[in-house]
């Protein structure tokens, strides 16, 4: 960076050569540090998107925590429980990514249990079934695999690089669920509706959490030029799909759309119209599980709170004590 | 804490290669591990509760560690268990009556509030560090390997339950009633951990006598109880008999939860 005294003294200059540097870091695909002059727009969208993120790994270990306790196998048991606790440390990764761009953790988690924040609506869907835990490992980390990889060049270095780590353990949990899904087509008439029941449920769901399409979009340009966003919604549920379709295949499953069909022109799976009146409802807050899934999380929260006042009394009292030895 | 993905998976000594090595257990090694495979596996369900409704986020996952653990402990023992009658780990799990378990009473216990888990773990941890080094010597080969792995992660487990002993005893005013609560509800449990074990008669140099246990743990859980400023409970101890089917009425529920869906699908794979 080049300068005189004066010029660095004055702030719009400052902006201005930081705005450069951002600028050139852009137009280089570099990463942007935190420690970088940074638009606050783009500050922004990324606390958003972060800490949404972040939510979502936290929220979305309730629906497969729903059936730890009742694993119909110790294998499977482990399996399950070790996803679930992945998943706590993909929040605590990205509420760590997220720090970095100056907002709190306690902020973010209030924003979390007191309903102002959004996560992933996908986590409103209840687990009703066994199945269950195949379809969210094979569709729901699947979609968020397809979302995830781009990100992992995301311009914002401590983001980029908190996706890598996720993104390796979300393909163990994609295949997991694959797993999952084929021990039951391959197991009794009753497992295998079973499976057939629950990726009915989940297919749909999966395919919107790429978000509205494209012209019902209006954040993602921006986030394309800011080399956060890499490739538009519907670009993502197209690869989606693809990959689905033959897998679907192995494991003998039916997915719930007739319109899947191949187009030799296009070189893609063709796919029908999704429910996006649906899709709104349960953003909105009216899904199946919105509300029991903030206020499972909140409880936990406040039955918590002796606990976490106790552990930060106890750490200023040794704190105090070494200070004073 | 270093977190990695489904670290118990991908470990040495395991439920699948003690599964697959073709070892068969003898029947009264069998039973013996049985007992020790249902202290583990009751402890993991009940610690499995926690998971997603901890007090803090790096609570759900040192709580999940230490389930996992402890399900990778149960899972090596009823596998080596299930080899003397030609069964696996599953039907020992899922198609087990509550009169056919074995575990002690204290791991059937609630979670109850975060002090009384915490105070659960304490003791559990203790006990079974003093089992698992004394384990490490027994003749038979498969438990001494399975105590020797379980050994290093109990050693965590023990720190984890001390620190959160000492944060809660010397923490606030309510903490502290609240650890001194916890330690009071679960210390019923504790005389029957160290008496005497129909299951290891006759496999001496085999199993452990638990009651050669007790002078250490006493030693280290006073000490440790001492420096959080809490009192070591004086309540008479419970009837026991968890090593002969003799259980509390929070087995039951537990278990319940637990077979519902292999038991809907009997025959079934998952
Ligand atoms: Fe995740
Ligand atoms: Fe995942």
């Amino acid at each position: 960076m080049s300068g005189t005294k004066t010029a660095i003294t004055d702030e719009s200059s400052l902006d201005e050569a930081g705005a450069a540097r951002f600028a050139e870091l852009l137009a280089n695909d570099q990463r942007v540090e935190p420690t970088d002059w940074m638009p606050e727009g783009y500050r922004k969208t990324l606390i958003r998107q972060i800490s949404q993120h972040a939510h979502s790994e936290i929220i979305g270990m309730q629906p497969e925590g729903n059936w730890i306790t009742r694993a119909p196998s110790l294998k499977r048991k482990a399996i399950l429980m070790a996803k679930v606790q992945d998943e706590a440390g993909h929040g605590l990764y990205l509420y760590s990514a997220a720090q970095t761009l100056g907002i709190d953790r306690e902020t973010m988690f209030e924003q979390l249990i007191t309903g102002a924040a959004k996560y992933s609506s996908i986590f409103n869907y209840p687990t009703p079934t066994w199945a269950d835990m195949g379809s969210i490992g094979w569709l729901v980390d699947g979609a968020a695999i397809c979302n995830q990889v781009p990100l992992c060049r995301a311009s914002y270095g401590p983001y980029g690089r908190a996706m890598v780590r996720i993104c390796k353990e979300e393909s163990f949990h994609q295949r997991q669920g694959f797993e999952i899904l084929l021990h039951l087509m391959r197991g009794t008439e009753a497992q295998r509706a079973m499976a057939q029941e629950s990726v009915n449920r989940w297919y749909a769901p999966a395919l919107m959490m790429f978000g509205p399409p494209d012209d019902d979009s209006p954040n993602s340009r921006q986030s394309m030029d800011w080399n956060i966003k890499r490739f538009s919604n519907d670009e993502l549920r197209q690869r989606f799909v693809d990959m689905l379709v033959p897998q679907a295949e192995i494991l003998g499953v039916t997915l719930p759309d007739p319109h899947i069909k191949w187009n030799e022109e296009r070189g893609h799976f063709d796919f029908g119209e999704l429910d996006w009146a649906e899709f709104h409802e349960v953003l909105a807050g009216n899904g199946p599980a919105n509300t029991i899934r903030v206020a499972r999380r909140r409880q936990a929260h406040e039955d918590g709170a002796w606990v976490r006042e106790a552990a930060r009394a106890y750490a200023d009292a040794r704190m105090t004590e070494k200070i004073a030895s | 804490m270093s977190h990695t993905s489904n670290r118990t998976i991908s470990d040495a000594v395991t439920a699948e290669t003690i599964a697959t090595s073709g070892s068969i257990a003898p029947e009264a090694v069998a039973r013996y591990a049985i007992g020790l495979g249902d202290d583990a596996l009751i402890l993991a369900q009940r610690l499995g509760e926690w998971i997603a409704h901890a007090p803090e986020l790096e609570e759900d996952v040192a709580l999940g560690n230490i389930a996992l653990d402890q399900l990778g402990h149960a899972r090596s023992f009823l596998s080596y268990a299930s080899s003397a009658w030609e069964k696996t780990e599953d039907d020992l799990a899922y198609f087990r009556d509550e009169s056919e378990f074995r575990n002690r009473q204290l791991f059937e216990q609630p979670n109850g509030d975060f002090a009384q888990t915490i105070a659960r773990q304490l003791v559990a941890s203790l006990y079974f560090q003093a089992l698992y080094n004394a384990l490490c010597q027994s003749t038979d080969q498969t438990l001494a390997a399975i105590a020797a792995k379980a050994i290093k992660e109990v050693d965590y487990h023990v720190d984890h339950s001390v620190q959160w002993l000492m944060r809660l005893g010397l923490g606030t005013e309510f903490s502290r009633e609240r650890m001194q609560h916890g330690l009071n509800s679960v210390w019923a449990f504790v005389a029957e951990l160290f008496s005497n074990d129909p299951l290891t008669a006759n496999l001496e140099g085999i199993a452990v006598d638990p009651q050669t246990l007790q002078e250490e743990f006493d030693r280290l859980v006073k000490k440790a109880i001492a420096e959080a400023g809490l009192t070591v409970p004086t309540v008479p101890a419970a009837r026991g008999g968890g090593r002969a089917g003799i259980h509390t009425e929070f087995l039951g529920p537990l278990l319940a939860e637990m077979q519902v869906l292999a038991r809907a699908h009997p025959g079934a794979t998952w």
